[in-house]
């Protein structure tokens, strides 16, 4: 039966787990996964420029062994004429086996979904979700750190519009013994309604500061972010804010021996090029994971839309 | 003050009093080419405190959405032949559907055509709605 996944949250913690133990067989024995798409196509529409997203989809099906068709810019696409994102996926779905789709609106990815006859993954629906980075995170920390529990995990930069900050929040809440720290500048801090509808909700343990430094030695985990200027109105309030918060090699001597560095990539400057070598920087790794991940979500999807 | 009663139509009792302008509006009631009463500030015999009242006087089709979404705990009094027939209390619904549109400009409803506006309860203590697509908060 064909299934979509637009939020990190459409995913049991039991499939969480499955995708997990996939990719880590993929990871193991890659040669058993060289040709388990065969025949299959995956169309990766990107409305919304992302180079890194829709490369690790594309690498993803090749390893499977299938085919990939791609819109990389919607000012060469049907959209442009004005075709709504339903008929797109609508038509789409007439060529390929599945899709990954980015597009700037919010809930862009719903609708295709509602649409498409094929299987629809959300890569990015504005600032709203964008699952499989959220995947891609769950493994780089499950296999850094061991277990999703038991974890003081530092989100720190723009919590106001980073999508991947308010995935890794649902996705993580789900576990015990987790705790949140928050560190952002004033206007850029995480969303009332995340804190009250997932933090407070459950009760999970979470403090709010503006300093890095102060909050960096308690952390298992540090998930850093970009100040992205495409999700401003006012490029004023952008240039103001991009420079918060910058991980640099004698930021860190103050961490934990086994701190996880996190950060979806791109980044600009918020992490220093001297934390590269370090071996808590996870950030390379994270790509890598991300692949893995998207390979397994590819798969599980097809085999239910084959059932 | 004195409405005559109606002898096939619909009564929506127990509006919260100010909040009847706002049915008549999102039932397109100013659209219908029948009698309709609006009473606001009537006296509540429930609690005597104060009501507003509509009264249709045609039995037309009702959008309990629109009624469940504004003010839960109304009722709605279906009369025939100056009878009541049914008197049924509205609660909340689980989904409005083209009942209020989103007004996050980021959101696909605000470019999409043919697309419906949905939202869904996601508090139903707090009577918080969220859109479907892209989950931003209705201010009630």
């Amino acid at each position: 039966m064909k299934r979509s996944v637009i939020d990190i949250l459409d995913l049991s913690t039991e499939e969480i787990e499955s995708l997990i133990a996939t990719a880590q067989d993929i990871i193991a024995r890659p040669a058993e996964y060289a040709h388990a798409c065969a025949g299959k196509k995956l169309a990766t529409l990107f409305f919304e420029p992302s180079t890194r997203t829709r490369l690790s989809f594309e690498a993803a099906m090749y390893e499977l062994g299938g085919n990939v068709l791609s819109v990389t810019d919607a000012a060469t696409s049907s959209a442009s004429k004005g075709e709504s994102v339903a008929d797109t996926a609508r038509t789409v779905s007439c060529y390929a086996d599945i899709i990954a789709m980015r597009h700037p609106k919010e809930g862009a990815a719903l609708v295709a979904a509602n649409a498409a006859s094929i299987p629809v993954i959300n890569a990015g629906d504005g600032g709203h979700c964008h699952p499989t980075q959220t995947m891609a995170d769950l493994l780089t920390i499950r296999r850094e750190k061991g277990a999703f529990s038991g974890l003081t995990i530092g989100l720190c930069g723009d919590l106001k519009f980073g999508r991947t900050v308010h995935s890794l929040i649902n996705a993580m809440a789900r576990y015990p013994d987790n705790k949140f720290v928050l560190i952002s500048p004033e206007e850029l801090k995480l969303p009332s309604y995340v804190k009250k509808d997932v933090l407070q909700e459950k009760g999970i343990p979470y403090e709010q500061t503006t300093s890095l430094e102060a909050a960096l030695p308690q952390l298992d985990v540090l998930y850093m972010t970009r100040v992205q200027r495409e999700r401003f109105f006012n490029e004023e309030d952008y240039l103001r804010l991009k420079d918060s918060y910058i991980l640099d090699a004698a930021k860190l001597k103050a961490a934990k021996g086994d701190l996880c560095v996190m950060h979806p990539l791109p980044r600009v400057n918020e992490i220093a090029t001297d934390v590269d070598a370090d071996p808590r920087a996870c950030y390379f790794k994270q790509v890598l994971n991300g692949k893995y991940m998207r390979m397994a979500l590819i798969l599980k999807l097809l085999k239910e839309a084959a059932q | 003050m004195n409405i005559d009663a109606i002898q096939n139509g619909i009564v929506i009792d127990h509006i919260t009093a100010g909040r009847g302008m706002r049915i008549y509006e999102l039932l397109g009631l100013d659209a219908l080419d029948v009698s309709v009463a609006i009473i606001k500030n009537a006296v509540s015999h429930r609690d005597g405190g104060k009501k507003d009242i509509i009264k249709i006087d045609s039995d037309i089709a009702i959008n309990f959405d629109v009624l469940g979404f504004v003010d839960p705990g109304v009722t709605v009094n279906i009369i025939r032949n100056g009878q009541l027939v049914e008197k049924r209390r509205i609660d909340m619904p689980e989904r409005l559907v083209n009942v209020i549109r989103c007004k996050n400009p980021r959101c696909i409803t605000s470019v999409e055509r043919s697309i419906d506006h949905v939202f869904k309860l996601t508090d139903r203590k707090n009577m918080v709605y969220r859109c479907l697509y892209c989950e931003t908060k209705v201010a009630q």
